[in-house]
């Protein structure tokens, strides 16, 4: 799962400034998230036509990278990240950070993980029977 | 006579035409380039005592006459000029000759005052165009290239120095002048432009522009770069080269002196070398004035030994470099200047500490070969000198991880720590905060108010 990630300086605006970016691109979100300190922020997006993103929001003149993460489904109810976090845990894997959202109806939770080790983890969780979802099945996810 | 002597060929490959402009001159023995320097001194000597009010006056306030001037040797015994000298008799007061000799005007920028005002008379254009060749020739430069050249026509004296030199040579220019780069890009690609000739802030402008329009550097057809008129870093030329697929060559000059022609880097790029024949050049102490040994780094004082218009007498040019009179691979036996480190004026004085933006910028190529774009803002809050870096943050030295970013913060503060041996305040901005200039580059704001 490619995500996109945007640095940005912690200033009023700087953040509509991108999203105006995409939106006249036509392209679609299906998560967020934003890493910020006091300086500056990193923006984490899962989009539904990555390189056109990265392609345009360079253009911009933004500092854009592309960042290779987990897309995780699991149940929407008490427990579902917690099986999926003690897998990992169990697997020697960290995560470096995850950041989430839930679709209804479907009350199932997305969560996006960022790990040291991508393979690993993805054979752990698949072997416990964990849906890991591709860049097709997050994308459909979006569409819907 | 020219004497041959064996390293003046060694490691040049025999037939390799157009590898120096003026052979006899620019290989020259070097006792027999001492003897020639030391006659043409004594000369100019002569000359502005007699034609010039201003170098009489200060040579008669040391007590000193023409004929005290007999060799190279005597030369520390000659008052420095400055800008402000030149600047006080302005606009004509330092020619030597009668205006009705000088065929060209330019003048500097002037941004601090009125500007210092350079005379040619038809002499010293030919002299320019001479060396402006040598220059061109020595940074790779034939009569086949179509070279382009970017660098402002005006009263600047970048664009006409070198567009005379390529006319002498043969090759065919491109007098576009600086500015409009999108139209440059297409120029060059359209032309099928081989040497550039520019600023290298403006060469790293062009290369971002052409990035952004996406034209990749195989669709040109560029092999030179001449590139001058501010100090740059290593770096900075490892970059230029990679985005734009140049040999990027240094060459210096300034318009006091003659403009662009007082020494060019060769093909080996180990040194600019100085035209010895018509500059005699000094390293001193800039607060002392006092000359220092070869290889020592201090302020390039250079007296000019065969203009006409305005000669100039131990002129102190202000940016930091060394001199090394060691043979050069190249065959040339001109001492080889170290690439510019700096103005004595750019540096900023923070808290008693000299800063140059140039040991900025090799930290920061160091670092992550970072897109040069940096500021430094210098600031006093609470009687307190504060100095704050401002680092644009190129896509390699991204990450999607705070922790990442945090760390390159820590240790480009720490890396410009230890070498300032200040403390600094790093502070990573996105691309294109910090203005980018189509002339000189602007490397620090002082908003201190003193």
């Amino acid at each position: 799962m490619i995500q996109i990630s945007v640095f940005l300086e912690n200033k009023r605006g700087k953040l509509a400034e991108v999203t105006k970016v995409l939106a006249e691109h036509g392209i679609d979100m299906c998560a967020i998230s934003i890493a910020d300190t006091t300086n500056f922020g990193i923006l984490r997006i899962i989009v539904d036509d990555p390189e056109k993103a990265l392609r345009v929001l360079r253009q911009a003149g933004y500092t854009v990278n592309t960042t290779e993460v987990l897309a995780v489904e699991v149940p929407d109810r008490p427990g579902g990240l917690n099986r999926v976090l003690d897998i990992l845990s169990k697997g020697d894997i960290n995560v470096e950070y995850l950041y989430s959202f839930v679709r209804r109806p479907a009350e199932r939770a997305l969560i996006l993980f960022k790990v040291n080790d991508l393979k690993m983890a993805k054979e752990i969780l698949m072997r416990e029977n964990v849906s890991v979802l591709t860049e097709d099945d997050v994308n459909d996810l979006c569409s819907k | 006579m020219i004497r041959s002597r064996e390293w003046f060929t060694h490691g040049i490959k025999e037939g390799v035409a157009g590898m120096y402009w003026d052979k006899v001159h620019e290989c020259m023995d070097r006792q027999q380039l001492r003897e020639l320097q030391s006659q043409r001194l004594v000369e100019t000597v002569r000359r502005v005592y007699h034609n010039v009010p201003y170098y009489r006056q200060r040579m008669q306030e040391m007590g000193l006459v023409p004929e005290d001037i007999r060799g190279i040797e005597d030369l520390p015994r000659l008052p420095f000029t400055t800008k402000q000298d030149l600047r006080d008799n302005y606009p004509y007061g330092t020619f030597a000759v009668p205006m009705s000799e000088i065929v060209r005007i330019h003048a500097s920028s002037g941004t601090t005052g009125k500007p210092t005002v350079v005379g040619y008379t038809r002499k010293d254009i030919i002299t320019w165009s001479e060396l402006m060749a040598r220059t061109l020739v020595c940074g790779g430069t034939t009569k086949d290239s179509v070279i382009q050249v970017a660098y402002g026509y005006g009263l600047f004296t970048g664009a006409f120095g070198v567009h005379y030199g390529a006319e002498r040579i043969g090759a065919s220019v491109i007098p576009i002048s600086g500015g409009n780069t999108k139209r440059q890009i297409m120029i060059m690609k359209d032309f099928g432009t081989t040497v550039l000739a520019c600023t290298p802030s403006y060469a790293l402008y062009i290369a971002e522009t052409m990035e952004e329009m996406g034209i990749k550097r195989e669709e040109l057809k560029l092999q030179y770069g001449i590139f001058g008129a501010e100090p740059w870093s290593e770096g900075m030329r490892r970059e230029i080269e990679s985005k734009l697929g140049v040999s990027a060559i240094d060459i210096y000059g300034l318009s006091e002196v003659i403009g662009p022609g007082v020494a060019s880097e060769c093909q080996y790029k180990c040194g600019l070398h100085i035209f010895e024949d018509h500059f005699i050049p000094e390293i001193v102490d800039p607060e002392t004035g006092e000359v220092l040994p070869e290889g020592e780094e201090g302020e390039l004082v250079i007296t000019t030994i065969t203009k006409e218009g305005l000669p100039v007498i131990r002129y102190r040019t202000r940016d930091i470099s060394a001199l090394n009179y060691q043979p050069c691979r190249c065959g040339r036996t001109h001492v080889r200047m170290k690439k510019v480190l700096g103005r004595t004026d750019d540096m900023v004085v923070v808290r008693g500490v000299n800063v140059f933006p140039s040991q900025i910028e090799s930290i920061l190529m160091e670092i992550g070969q970072t897109e040069p774009h940096y500021l430094l803002v210098v600031d006093r809050i609470n009687n307190m000198d504060v100095l704050e870096v401002w680092v644009e943050v190129s896509n390699k030295l991204f990450s999607d991880e705070v922790r990442k970013l945090e760390e390159l913060n820590r240790r480009i503060t720490s890396e410009i720590q230890s070498t300032l041996g200040l403390s600094v305040r790093v502070k990573l901005v996105e691309p294109k905060t910090i203005e980018r200039s189509e002339g000189k580059a602007r490397r620090v704001i002082d908003r201190r108010k003193l």
